[in-house]
């Protein structure tokens, strides 16, 4: 095997190729970190290389291949993790300055499983503070570039993480996803993202932002390599309160049963909120769109078109409840314990150098939430605001199950935009807000939604790609990878993979 | 109540960044004054939707009783608990002095 | 205080409430599985839940659970078919994740009562609500003279208690108690005390924090059933102090009112060497805790059965109790009495049960032991000599083989070296003398010593023998039987009597 493109293989072919010994885990370990040196400069997906750990996870692989041991479906195949899961010994900061130097003493669960697998972790990825974004400009250290066109970002929060898949620096990544976070960064870098059912992948080890939103899911370059790194990191877990029991999907199955199969039978609801009847929506976006429609026509799926009203309140409830859970969630960063200490000069109190910590180790976007959180929870505001928006989430999952009621999946653009450029929106953060639109339902639902990609747009120039949101009913994951890998087979057969179209990375 | 709410204050977003312990300066207050204003408008829309029979949703998932069986784990090795401390003395997280009151 | 409290009983009707957290007795902490056991070496008790690191998720105890269930039972309460936990948000450093895990307005027990008597009245106590919560760390203060937070110069913070579970119980303003509002507050705690003490949910020391409380105290004008505001006064670590605060902050608030002032609501602390309240720092504003329900945690909905389960396998409860000690031991209800405010009823029963007579066990646990307890300012049953032990005691005092104040010696060995009776007696050669040829010897070597009072006695005057009896007592270190004494003493005279 050629050892020049191991970085261009899929997980499963890599896998494939490790177990049968054509090559060994240290060798596709070292491509991709020789990729990461050559290509990281540009994409900046990285806050933290551990070619050290990498290359001895990889070679523990080797010596159990060795040993004669069967390895698992993703053993020895590298992945970059982001930087809101904790690593033990590893840093870890969740892309705050508040963090810096931080090496955890334990494994997030999804860290333990990923190991487990005798995945290779790589290093931990750029992501915008505390998950609090849609572009990875909120990174306290450096923004991360969209490998289709460097001026632009990846999409975020896990931005660090899309790049480093489409920059082919890993076959895979683990991002979080609280309002779109892995689904809107992989739409914007022509990846593969999955947001699991809330409580099918424990949120042990995760760096809370909104702990009733928040998934840890996969992103890959393909539906079944999205799978196999999906069936990995889900599961109960005893130690995650909210963890659902006797979750055991086969995603990874269903996607190459998806594959093979047609949708006959199907029935595909297109939710009108969802579609920009009202505007708001690129051209360029909704083409894609509406192109995709046709090929799950041609599957044979049906096509219904199902009214949602209450998604019309989902952005109000959602920069409701995640910034509410963030405040409390971020006040443990106090300077005592762990992380950032400001101003202690023997003379300031602790509430003047916890304030000061948090006023210079927290980012701009970080703040403001807090302070909006803070409104909303505050008495006097409560039900107005928190109260409220709890009962919206109620209204939303009411139009889920009305919807999944006239059909088996719904779908939407994944992000209203492509990929915009760098600095373009960080002034006003409410044109960074509705980047969320089509995402935050299912997060406000806690049902499970992928993105696959479904087309180029080149309205703003460059072509850039366009994602296809599919989302199912609580705990029917597996049938995101059925029809995702369904969609995805027929579209590259017609067109061949978007991913085909980016552009080289300049050596 | 679409945005027939007062305007937030630079002296509201001052109370809000003592409560979460944010020292933000001058110019924030007047940046984030005219920001939160604005984000708190566009979601004061929440309060348009007829809800008052609708049961509020806290958890996205339908369990209770999530329990586990009282039974002692190790705890972390003490070196591993105080090595990310900013300050440590006698095995303790050393803080500058407290202004508030015991609680 | 110049006020006299008679006169101040007279002129205002107090109005009392009660607030006591109590530590679970859980092998582990609320949420994670570091033990809870005390004294442990700073923060080694401690893993990412209760240190509050980025990414650490709680799990509930359930013992935790069942044991406030308990004792919202013992206590008459409804128990909840569901309810959540809350997060309570507000900034302190014993406390890691800055928010403290608490049922907040869903606790799991409300609406029950615990009535308590004082002085030949029954008082029901209303009990508002029984929730669980978390505890926090212990912050220790350096510098400056006090070592209170006033004045130090820097703090250190060990996380040990950090997460412990913690029951608040809260009471329903208390009135009609008028001048018996202290001794109320205090048999209610004592009360209280007793029974989770007997339900097994915690060791409620209150030198140790197990069991502390906060008194709400206010008064209204005599009649006027308006009631005044009301100050809490925290740090009230003994159940004396419970009677003592509520005592001295009704005569402070009385002098205020009296010339006219206002009660200003306010924290207090109850100062133990002076008796008095002192002023809490009032804070800057008022804190907004901005609860809101804990997502990280799913809600509680105790299953009936489960309830009916644990009502099922309480112990019988200390009122139960002391009305059949009251007929099983022949007590009058004086007698009881005595024995509830000497906190002695337990330690009575267990003596019972350990196989003494009532009477005998009343009689050490109300006479000799608890003067060794007024001496060193404890009850009588934190003495560390066990109801078996005493039992076993009084048992060798009715065989003869101790006197009483050679049963008494003992109970001072035991105290002082943590020993067993018998291991004391031993050791300390305690037991009385009867092998009667050792006490013939110490007969005869006493006539021979006091030849005159031999002969006044073989000379008719019997009564004289009592100067030899003292003798040879105090030959044998007062571990001989007076009686067989003076019969082995006339025997050897050759008198009889």
């Amino acid at each position: 095997m050629s050892q020049t493109n191991l970085h261009e293989l899929s997980a499963a072919a890599t896998a494939t190729a490790v177990a049968a010994g054509q090559v060994s885990a240290v060798e596709v370990a070292q491509a991709h970190l020789d990729r990461i040196s050559q290509t990281d400069d540009q994409v900046r997906a990285f806050l933290h290389i551990d070619a050290d750990g990498a290359l001895a996870a990889a070679k523990a692989v080797d010596d159990r291949k060795a040993a004669g041991d069967r390895l698992g479906p993703l053993a020895g195949v590298p992945l970059a993790m982001k930087d809101v899961v904790v690593t033990r010994g590893l840093p870890t900061t969740a892309g705050s300055k508040i963090l810096q130097g931080w090496r955890p003493p334990y494994d997030a669960t999804v860290t333990r499983k990923i190991r487990e697998a005798g995945m290779v972790m790589l290093g931990k990825t750029n992501m915008d503070e505390f998950a609090m974004g849609s572009s990875t400009e909120n990174s306290a250290y450096h923004p991360t570039h969209n490998p289709w066109d460097l001026s632009r970002v990846p999409g975020g929060s896990s931005g660090g993480s899309s790049a480093a898949v489409a920059a082919f620096q890993a076959p895979l990544s683990i991002g979080t996803d609280t309002g779109g976070s892995i689904r809107q960064p992989a739409a914007v870098t022509g990846l593969v993202g999955h947001k699991p059912t809330y409580g099918s992948v424990s949120r042990r080890g995760l760096i809370a932002f909104s702990s009733s939103l928040d998934q840890a899911g996969p992103f890959g370059r393909t539906v079944q390599d999205t799978a196999l790194l999906f069936d990995a990191i889900h599961g109960h877990d005893p130690q995650d309160s909210t963890s659902i029991p006797n979750t055991r999907f086969e995603a990874t199955a269903a996607a190459v049963e998806g594959a093979r199969a047609e949708l006959a039978g199907l029935r595909v609801g297109v939710v009108r909120e969802l579609t920009g009847a009202s505007g708001g929506y690129q051209a360029g976006v909704l083409d894609s769109f509406f192109k995709a429609v046709e090929i799950l026509r041609g599957l044979g799926a049906e096509i219904v078109e199902v009214g949602c009203p209450s998604f019309d309140y989902a952005l109000a409830a959602y920069y409701l409840i995640a910034p509410s859970e963030c405040s409390s969630n971020l006040a443990r960063f106090d300077s005592v314990r762990y992380g950032l200490r400001v101003g202690d000069d023997g003379e300031r109190s602790l509430e003047e150098v916890m304030s000061l910590t948090r006023e210079q180790g927290f980012g701009a976007e970080v703040k403001r939430r807090i302070m909006i959180g803070t409104y909303a929870l505050s008495s006097g505001y409560y039900d107005a605001y928190y109260g409220q928006a709890q009962k919206v989430r109620t209204l939303i999952a009411r139009d889920f199950d009305n919807a999944f009621a006239q059909a088996d999946v719904l779908i939407s653009p994944t992000s209203p935009f492509v990929a915009f450029g760098i600095g373009e929106r960080v002034a006003d953060p409410m044109a960074m807000y509705v980047n969320d639109l089509c995402t935050l339902p299912a997060s406000l639902a806690g049902t499970p939604a992928i993105s696959v990609p479904c087309g180029l747009s080149d309205e703003l120039g460059p072509r850039l790609p366009v994602g296809l949101q599919i989302m199912a009913p609580a705990l029917a994951d597996e049938r995101c990878f059925r029809v995702g890998a369904a969609f995805e087979a027929a579209y590259n057969a017609a067109n061949g993979t978007v991913l085909s179209n980016i552009p080289a990375l300049g050596a | 109540m679409s945005d027939d709410r007062p305007t937030l204050t630079r002296h509201e977003v001052a109370h809000l960044a003592n409560l979460a312990r944010l020292a933000v300066t001058e110019a924030e207050l007047d940046l984030f004054a005219g920001q939160l204003d604005v984000i708190l408008g566009a979601v004061a829309r929440i309060g348009d939707v007829a809800a008052a029979d609708i049961p509020p949703t806290s958890h996205a998932v339908p369990l209770t009783n999530v329990l586990r069986p009282d039974e002692v784990r190790p705890s972390l090795p003490r070196d591993e608990v105080l090595a990310a401390a900013p300050s440590v003395e006698d095995y303790r997280f050393r803080v500058p002095r407290i202004l508030g009151e015991e609680e | 205080m110049t006020l006299n409290y008679d006169d101040v009983v007279t002129r205002y009707d107090p109005v009392i409430g009660l607030e006591t957290h109590v530590e679970l007795g859980t092998a582990s902490k609320m949420f994670c599985g570091c033990s809870t056991e005390f004294g442990a070496p700073a923060n080694t008790h401690t893993c990412p839940v209760c240190l509050g690191l980025p990414g650490a998720l709680p799990v509930a105890n359930a013992s935790a659970i069942e044991y406030t269930i308990r004792i919202g039972l013992a206590l008459n309460c409804s128990i909840a078919s569901w309810c959540r936990f809350a997060r309570k948000n507000y900034f302190y450093p014993d406390m890691p994740k800055n928010f403290q895990t608490s049922q907040y307005d869903e606790p799991l027990c409300v609406e029950g009562y615990l009535d308590v008597d004082v002085q030949g009245n029954t008082y029901r106590v209303g009990i508002e609500r029984v929730h669980l919560e978390e505890d926090t760390g212990k912050n220790t203060h350096v510098g400056g003279a006090t070592g209170r937070i006033h004045g130090a110069e820097y703090s250190l913070v060990d996380y040990n208690r950090a997460g412990i579970p913690l029951v608040e119980i809260v009471t329903k303003p208390v009135e009609g108690t008028g001048e018996l509002a202290p001794e109320v507050a205090k048999a209610y705690v004592t009360e209280l005390r007793d029974i989770l003490r007997t339900l097994g949910v915690s060791d409620v020391r209150m030198e140790q924090g197990s069991l502390r409380c906060d008194v709400n105290t206010s008064l209204s004008l005599a009649g006027s059933g308006v009631w005044g505001t009301r100050t809490e006064t925290k740090n009230v670590n003994s159940l004396r102090s419970v009677e003592r605060a509520v005592r001295s902050e009704m005569l402070r608030q009385a002098e205020i009112l009296d010339a006219g002032g206002r009660i200003k609501q306010e924290t207090r602390h109850f100062q133990e060497t002076t008796g008095t309240t002192r002023s809490g720092r009032s804070k800057e504003e008022a804190t907004d805790y901005r609860y809101f329900p804990e997502p990280d945690l799913v809600p509680l909905a105790p299953a009936p059965e489960w309830v009916a389960e644990i009502r099922g396998s309480l112990p019988e409860l200390p009122a139960a109790r002391r009305t059949r000690l009251q007929a099983e031991l022949g007590l009058s209800t004086e007698d009881l009495q005595q024995m509830v405010n000497a906190g002695v009823v337990e330690a009575v029963a267990s003596t019972v049960e350990a196989g003494a007579a009532a009477g005998e066990a009343r009689n050490w646990w109300m006479g000799y032991l608890a003067q060794l307890a007024n001496a060193r300012d404890i009850e009588a049953p934190a003495l560390p000599i066990t109801p078996v032990q005493v039992a076993r005691l009084i048992a060798l005092v009715s065989d003869g083989t101790l006197s009483t104040a050679l049963a008494r010696q003992a109970v001072d060995g035991v105290l002082e070296t943590g020993a067993d009776v018998d291991e004391v007696i031993a050791t300390r050669g305690l037991a009385m003398v009867s092998d009667t040829s050792a006490l013939t010897d110490a007969a005869d070597a006493a006539i021979a010593a006091n030849p005159d009072v031999a002969e006044k006695v073989r000379g008719g005057k019997v009564a004289a023998v009592g100067a030899l009896v003292g003798a040879v007592m105090k030959a044998t270190r007062g571990q001989a039987d007076a009686a067989a004494v003076r019969t082995i003493l006339l025997e050897r005279l050759s008198v009889s009597e």
